[in-house]
């Protein structure tokens, strides 16, 4: 018997196999992002485009308390309007927070959103957000920016607080 | 015509002088660069150990600034995974493969050489970054974003570099391996007539060319975050530093498993031999493996259970890891099943692959622990971590690439390394490692983190002990370093099979195995006797 030869057809999948692998590490980005936005995951909040109804039960409650962080030396002091509020699942609610810049120039900066536990991040959506777009702030300039929100109802029995913090970075522009 | 240029081989010697080295593409030739590229690596490597141990002796700053001891762990992590344990086991594979499937040489030889030459220039970018200004990377060898894009130094990107190219070379090892084994195969014999050494590497091969582009891919994204202005991990562009912990993990699991398979491949040579009695359970030995390999790929998160999962994710990561004990198990119980009852003997390849099932299971165990969610909460980022992937990676890969070397060296060389000498090594290291890595378990549930330079009194009387063992399995190197010059220079001359009951076509070829052997492939007779699975 003879040694096999190797053929083209095996070459070509010998090499591609690499290359295909490279190009799914670049394919995890969008998948990640899809998978946070389904699961939840990471924290991740969602988005309704409108003022849906929901089955609501008054008597139900949670609690959601907000947080402010901000990173890396950004000039923008910012925290929430109120610390903490009482929503029953299934009702819109608005709340706000506060941003002032102390310094002389325009500061532009990104909130990003990340609620704990993370398994209520998929059912905390946003109507109105701050964090939706990038933020100018004028020199020595106070705003108070909105966030509109509701808790849908099939948000697990067992969890009764739900934290939303957000972290806001300076951007060049 | 072709029998005629075959015959015209044989008396083909190396070429003389240092190019035969440069321009060779003879397996044994370039076997042997990466195993002494490999431990000249794992003495670098070792050296950055020293340091920190050195740093940990006592509580307080001692030698060091704690930028420095974080650029020695950093390299001491990567030397090691990436310039010392995978070469040795691409060389070993080098060695051996052609010789135990009956192939006169690898299938892609002139790839082969390129493979290995890419290494001492990805070694030397990696290490001259010890001399720029900022220093080496220090954020770890799992370099996590932002730490190793916003916040690293510039000789980051010559990390990057040399990463891609050691990524180059494993690849490019890896596709030849498999081209070798499917294609090189002597024409009598069957996939399931493969020693395991052949198969362990067969299946690590899948995991390299599956898991090394991923890596290459991550650092092509820090790449670009640098330096080009994306924000695949930076979150004011829309993008996720938790992004890179899935898809450095998702190449990190595979990872361990390129590690430790060969591994297995090599005890399961070495514990029939001197059991002698045939491996037990050899097809399951080899489903075993496949399984591994499989499991592999789908438990990367288990690395992150910190980060913020949900409750379903962190149990389906948990369940999926306590999955790998199965197979795992499999493969101990095997071996154990094999020493069962044999006539054993304690020669030294025999007694670093004992220890090899006694010690590695010790670290799968510990893995286990880690891999309990609750648990996991605690141990996350301590040296009970630290001492867990010591025990799977030192007494686990190194230890059955030092039994390989033991076993084989015979093979290689035609002379018969020291019995005497081997042994008093063994015991030696075997001890100090123990010494070395066991207090760190106990530090580590106490709660000393890692990659911290310094730490609280508590911590004082264990950290001690530990660096003690550290150098004392430090020198231990230098007996093993005389012990292979001692045998390649003076060593006793040696008959083919030097161990009575080794089983494998290696063993068929002359004492010092020819610079080309199996120009005619072996008989199915000769298959079948050799073979590990009957």
């Amino acid at each position: 018997m003879e040694r096999k030869e190797i053929t083209k057809g095996f070459w070509i999948k010998l090499v591609s196999a690499p290359i295909l692998m490279f190009a799914f590490a670049f394919a995890m980005v969008p998948i990640y992002d899809i998978f946070c936005e389904i699961t939840g995951f990471n924290g991740r909040t969602g988005r309704v485009d409108s003022e849906q109804q929901y089955v609501v039960d008054e008597n139900r409650k949670v609690e959601v308390s907000f947080f402010a962080m901000t990173m890396g030396g950004f000039p923008v002091q910012f925290g929430p309007k109120v610390s903490s509020m009482e929503v029953i699942p299934g009702k819109f609610y608005t709340t706000s927070y506060i941003a002032k810049n102390n310094t002389d120039k325009t500061v532009f900066g990104q909130a990003i959103p990340s609620v704990a536990p993370t398994d209520a991040a998929l059912y905390f959506k946003k109507l109105e957000c701050f964090c939706f777009n990038r933020q100018a702030f004028k020199p020595h300039e106070e705003v108070e920016m909105t966030l509109r929100f509701v808790v849908e109802p099939e948000l697990d029995k067992r969890i009764e607080d739900i934290s939303l913090s957000y972290n806001f970075f300076e951007l060049d522009s | 015509m072709t029998t005629a240029t075959a015959s015209h081989d044989d008396h083909h010697g190396p070429e003389k002088g240092l190019m035969r080295w440069v321009k060779t593409t003879n397996h044994k030739d370039i076997g042997s660069l990466y195993l002494w590229f490999a431990f000249t690596m794992l003495l670098v490597g070792g050296a950055f150990a020293m340091g920190i141990r050195a740093e940990l002796l006592q509580p307080g700053m001692q030698l060091m600034e704690p930028q420095f001891f974080n650029q020695l762990t950093t390299m001491h992590g990567l030397i090691m995974v990436f310039g010392a344990i995978m070469p040795a086991f691409v060389g070993l594979g080098n060695w051996l493969i052609p010789m135990m499937i009956g192939a006169p040489d690898m299938a892609l030889p002139r790839m082969n050489n390129w493979s290995f030459w890419i290494l001492p220039f990805a070694g030397a970018i990696l290490l001259s970054t010890f001399f720029m200004e900022g220093g080496a990377p220090a954020f770890g060898w799992t370099f996590y974003a932002p730490l190793s894009t916003t916040f690293a130094p510039d000789s980051t990107d010559f990390f990057i570099f040399a990463v891609h190219l050691l990524g180059f070379s494993s690849i490019m090892g890896a596709i030849n391996i498999i081209a070798t084994v499917l294609n090189m195969r002597a024409p009598e014999m069957k996939l399931m007539d493969m020693p395991l050494f052949v198969w362990t590497w067969l299946i690590t091969s899948f995991l390299l060319i599956g898991a090394m582009p991923v890596l290459a891919g991550a650092v092509t994204m820090m790449l670009t975050d640098r330096n080009f202005g994306t924000a695949f991990f930076d979150a004011t562009g829309g993008g996720d530093p938790v992004l890179f912990q899935h898809i450095f993990w998702f190449f990190g699991h595979p990872e361990v498993y390129i590690m430790i398979l060969p591994a297995f491949g090599v005890v399961s040579h070495i514990i029939p031999t001197f059991a002698r009695k045939p491996l037990f359970g050899y097809s399951s030995m080899v489903y075993a493996t496949a399984s591994i390999a499989f499991l592999s790929y789908i438990v990367w998160a288990h690395h992150m259970f910190l980060t913020g999962m949900p409750v379903a994710a962190e149990l389906y990561f948990m369940y999926a890891t306590m999955l790998i004990a199965v197979p795992t198990g499999v493969k101990v119980f095997n071996w154990i099943a094999t020493m069962w009852r044999g006539s054993m003997t304690f020669e030294t390849p025999m007694l670093w692959a004992v220890s090899f099932v006694f010690l590695f299971t010790i670290g799968g165990f510990s893995g286990l622990m880690l891999g309990i969610v609750p648990a996991d909460i605690q141990y996350h980022d301590t040296y009970f971590v630290v001492a867990h992937f010591h025990y799977v990676l030192v007494t686990g890969a190194l230890w059955a690439i030092i039994a390989a070397t033991f076993y084989w060296l015979p093979k290689w060389t035609g002379r018969m390394y020291n019995e005497t000498l081997g042994k008093v090594h063994f015991w030696w290291a075997v001890i100090s490692v123990n010494v070395l890595f066991f207090p760190q378990h106990f530090l580590g549930l106490a709660g000393m983190p890692r990659r911290i330079p310094d730490y609280s009194l508590q911590f004082a009387d264990f950290n001690l002990i530990s660096s003690l063992g550290g150098f004392a399995f430090g020198a231990s190197f230098i007996l093993l370093t005389y012990i292979v010059i001692d045998c390649v220079r003076n060593g006793k001359p040696c008959g083919s099979r030097p161990w009575e009951s080794a089983k494998g076509l290696e063993w068929t070829l002359e004492p010092k195995a020819q610079y080309h052997s199996f120009n005619t492939p072996p008989s199915r007779a000769l298959i079948e006797a050799e073979s590990q699975n009957s």
